[in-house]
């Protein structure tokens, strides 16, 4: 049995790496006395998929995990029961937002996400020069940044990646310094293009401050959704928690 | 200012591991400030990963969270890149815990685990905004101390340190926050350090090095004496007496971020009377104290139940013998909850047939690789260091833990031991061939790691008086296995760099006139010369140059009997006759048995301070004939000599082997 948790990122905790929260929920598992599957052989891991990896230092509030789970012992598993249950498991800024079973057929998550929603914010930016920078990039048909892998300079297109990108309005008051905050929604395939490069590939070239992945969507039927909706109540509650 | 956090926040992404300095470990607290509390920021002087787990450091800080007129909160070492970014920006070091500035409590107190940290200590101090020389803080400043096992020579750091505790701190740390309390109380005058210092000396324990004066004849120290009357002439280790009576930390930190030994740590004793001559941990911390089975148990469960770990180290300076050992590893591994997924490990093992079974109980499943530590390569070696492990006992111990499953060994040695010559050094090599042999008769995939670092003598060791092996000598020594294990590919050599084992050995057994080096090294920017990337010999040399310091004279000269030692005004509880009588008895390669189970051979660190090992069984551990001399007569081809000593009524033998 599969189940599939949907969680938040936000404050101080954001600073841990992708690695460093699978080991995170992995204790939390343990500690909640869920009947978590383990793999066989040698040295038996326990069964939990991760989704796409988040850069470390970017906040979210929509990440997820699936575990599977151990019949029949899982039959005494309510799932509606587990985000109460794993929140306070967890550190302070991982909120457990929902949880629910999926049917095991379905592709992994890192197969089925096909874009992500993001929330940038550009400290020190003026927002006549960025409106006029995100036009330009909007218009032209391509948009090459350089970056580096394996150690080797890569060139390619981002622009058909930008599905989406727009002015969402000015930093809030509490940040250090004044600036802009972008919405954009960026292809997770064939790779996943990170805001960072979006910022660098406009004219001029921007930096980042504050990132959080508001949503991740798959594509099912021609439709797009979210691997598990979020319950109506979770903005106001992760925010609260962020420090 | 309450918290840098607003502006730190911004930085973090541009450093390496920002998780390092987020805080939020579960166990963590976000103490209640109040200016009638007295704020202790304990500072490991390392990279986060490193301190972290540092037992000692979380006892003190839950043992100061649990009163009333006391808080603590931790800081570590920010690496280079974090410093450049808060120098760059005017920020000071803070603690993880809120964020606070380090400047703002009232004491910084460093863990001090190992030399090559020194300038560390002063860059911490220097990134909290406090002048790094003591002589130059003012009544604002915090109170700079130290604890740990270095601060039984702390002397390179006296120019730097306020106060050094000696021993356990579990008890001392009231007293100090008490006196601090009223220094508080009185509002911090003008003028008011001196007499807070001198309140401090008073406790038991504790060291004010500023309140000696320390006379030299040409290069030889002549005397340490204390300044006033009420400033004691010694400075005696704390001990607490039963380590049931502390049962920490009841709520291990449990990091966000992956740090060494990352598993739940259950000190299970604490001392050893092994009585390996190289090993100042053996000597500071006697006499034995060992926690009770049951409270072993419950610390276990709980700590499992409440971590979530799924690892757990039962930890001491020779864990399989806990005289419990066998209680407590048959009750974690019957434990329904835990049973079927925790493994057990043991950070020390003895080497002998029999810790591999109990090994081999614990760790059902991830079955790769074992350590074991002869240190010697030939038994005359082992007798020189009082390690007296027979060859056959390391050979059971290989034959069992091959034929179990495990594929891959690694033995500790050390090289450059006094007397030691190069078919000592050989031997180490002809151990590692014929245990890979032992282990192809069970899989062809046998390995053995070697892995041998450069003897450092350490003050309150019987080799306390010995002259370091030089540079040249080590690399020779190194290259002559190097040569000799060429052709043998199962067994694989490490070895440290002989370059930090000089400084380790300079900063170990110097005197306060290192402190003008210790302080140029910092200047230079010589932090974090315990990783290899960043150690520079150069730095070092260059300092002692400038201050018209020989480093031959402090690291390669044997001592004498009658040579004043930077530390004979400080005491670990051990006769120095007791020592020196132990050193000739290394020389003449007699060895010596373990007291636990043996009359008392009055080393001084019982008798002195009225207390005894807490020993839960009077029949030594079953099996193998490390230290304890029982069954070496019995069976080994060269038994060991024993002191001459009045014949007296033995424990009962070890029945099983």
């Amino acid at each position: 049995m599969r189940i599939r948790f949907r969680f938040a990122k936000t404050g101080k905790v954001r600073f841990t790496s992708h690695r460093d929260v699978a080991r995170l929920w992995e204790r939390a598992l343990r500690r909640a006395e869920l009947p978590v599957a383990s793999t066989q052989g040698f040295s038996p891991r326990p069964k939990v998929h991760f989704g796409l990896a988040l850069p470390t230092g970017h906040e979210s509030l929509g990440e997820y995990l699936d575990v599977d789970l151990r019949e029949p012992e899982c039959a005494s598993v309510d799932p509606a029961e587990l985000p109460q249950l794993l929140t306070p498991l967890l550190p302070a800024g991982l909120t457990v937002e929902a949880a629910a079973l999926v049917d095991r057929p379905g592709p992994s998550l890192q197969e089925a996400v096909t874009s992500c929603s993001w929330r940038i914010e550009v400290p020190g930016a003026d927002l006549a020069e960025l409106t006029a920078a995100v036009e330009r990039l909007l218009a032209a048909p391509e948009a090459w940044v350089t970056r580096e892998r394996k150690g080797r300079p890569v060139t390619d297109d981002i622009r058909p990646a930008v599905a989406m990108l727009a002015i969402a309005g000015s930093l809030p008051p509490d940040r250090l310094e004044p600036g802009v905050v972008l919405e954009a929604e960026l292809a997770t395939q064939p790779r996943g293009v990170r805001p960072s490069e979006l910022l660098a590939a406009l004219e001029p070239p921007h930096q980042e401050g504050r990132v959080c992945r508001t949503h991740q969507w798959i594509a099912l039927d021609g439709a797009r959704r979210e691997p598990l909706p979020a319950p109506t109540t979770w903005a106001p509650h992760a925010q609260a928690r962020a420090s | 200012m309450t918290s840098i956090w607003p502006q730190l926040e911004p930085i973090l992404p541009k450093v390496a591991r920002p998780a390092r300095y987020i805080g939020l470990e579960d166990g963590s607290v976000q103490p209640h400030h109040d200016p009638r509390k007295v704020s202790w920021l304990l500072l490991y002087p390392d990279t986060y990963e490193i301190g972290l787990p540092n037992q000692g450091l979380q006892i003190l800080y839950e043992i100061l969270n649990e009163r009333d007129d006391a808080l603590a909160e931790r800081s570590y070492a920010p690496w280079v890149d974090l410093e450049a970014e808060l120098r760059s920006r005017g920020l000071p070091l803070f603690s993880v815990d809120t964020h606070r500035p380090a400047g703002e409590f009232d004491l910084l107190a460093f863990n001090l685990s190992a030399e090559l940290v020194y300038t560390n200590v002063l860059n911490c101090i220097d990134l909290a905004g406090v002048p790094v020389r003591a002589a130059a803080r003012r009544p604002e400043h915090p109170l700079v101390l130290a604890g740990g096992h270095c601060t039984y020579n702390p002397e390179p750091l006296a120019d730097f340190l306020d106060a050094v505790v000696l021993g356990d701190g579990e008890e001392v740390v009231a007293e100090i926050t008490e006196v601090v309390r009223d220094w508080k109380a009185s509002g911090r005058t003008d003028g008011s350090r001196e007499g807070v210092l001198r309140a401090l000396a008073r406790v038991p324990g504790v060291y004010v090095p500023s309140l000696y004066d320390v006379a030299y004849d040409g290069p030889r120290l002549v005397a340490v004496t204390p300044r006033f009357a009420d400033v004691p002439d010694r400075v005696e280790k704390r001990t607490i007496a039963d380590l049931a009576d502390w049962p920490y930390p009841r709520r291990q930190l449990v990091p966000l971020t992956e740090v060494v030994h990352d598993r739940l740590n259950v000190e299970v004793f604490r001392g050893c009377t092994r009585g390996c001559r190289f090993c100042q941990a053996g000597m500071i911390t006697r006499p034995v104290r060992e926690r009770p089975a049951e409270q072993v148990r419950t610390m276990v469960a709980e700590g499992l139940r409440r971590t979530g770990y799924d690892e757990v180290a039962l930890t001491s300076l020779s864990t399989a013998d806990f005289s419990g050992i066998e209680e407590v590893v048959r009750a974690v591994v019957d434990d329904p909850v835990n049973g079927q997924q925790t493994s057990v490990s043991l950070p020390s093992l003895r080497v002998d047939a029999f810790t591999v079974g109990i090994a081999a109980q614990l760790q059902r499943a991830r079955r790769t690789g074992l350590t074991f530590a002869p240190e010697a390569g030939t038994w005359r070696m082992r007798q020189v260091i009082n390690k007296l492990i027979r060859e056959q006992d390391l050979y059971d111990a290989v034959d069992a833990a091959f034929s179990q499953g495990w594929r891959r060994m690694k033995l500790y040695f050390l090289t450059g031991l006094p007397t030691e010559t190069d078919e000592d050094t050989l031997g180490i090599a002809e151990l590692g061939r014929n245990c890979v042999e032992i282990g192809r008769r069970h899989t062809r995939s046998a390995s053995v790691t070697l892995s041998v670092g450069g003897f450092v003598p350490k003050p309150f060791t019987p080799f306390q008086w010995f002259g370091q092996n030089t540079v040249p000598e080590l690399h020779r020594k190194v290259g002559l296995l190097r040569d000799d294990l060429r052709r043998h590919r199962s067994v694989q050599l490490k070895w440290h760099d002989p370059k930090a084992t000089l400084v380790e050995g300079l900063t170990s057994r110097g005197d306060r006139r290192l402190g003008p080096v210790i302080e140029d090294v910092w200047r230079q920017a010589g932090t974090f010369q315990e990783w290899s990337e960043r150690f520079r010999l150069d730095l070092w040399l260059d300092a002692l140059a400038r201050a018209g310091l020989d480093p031959d004279w402090y690291v390669h000269r044997h001592r004498t009997e009658d040579e004043v030692l930077p530390w004979d005004h400080l005491s670990a509880g051990l006769h120095k006759d007791f020592l020196w009588q132990d050193w000739r008895d290394a020389l003449d390669e007699v060895g010596l048995e373990d007291c636990r189970w043996t009359p008392c051979y009055d080393c001084g660190a019982c008798t002195g301070y009225s207390i005894e090992h807490i020993v839960a069984s009077a029949t030594p551990p079953a099996g193998g004939s490390q230290g304890t001399g029982q069954d070496l007569a019995a069976e080994s081809s060269t038994p060991v000599q024993l002191l001459a000593r009045p014949p007296q009524a033995r424990p009962a033998q070890a029945g099983a082997r």
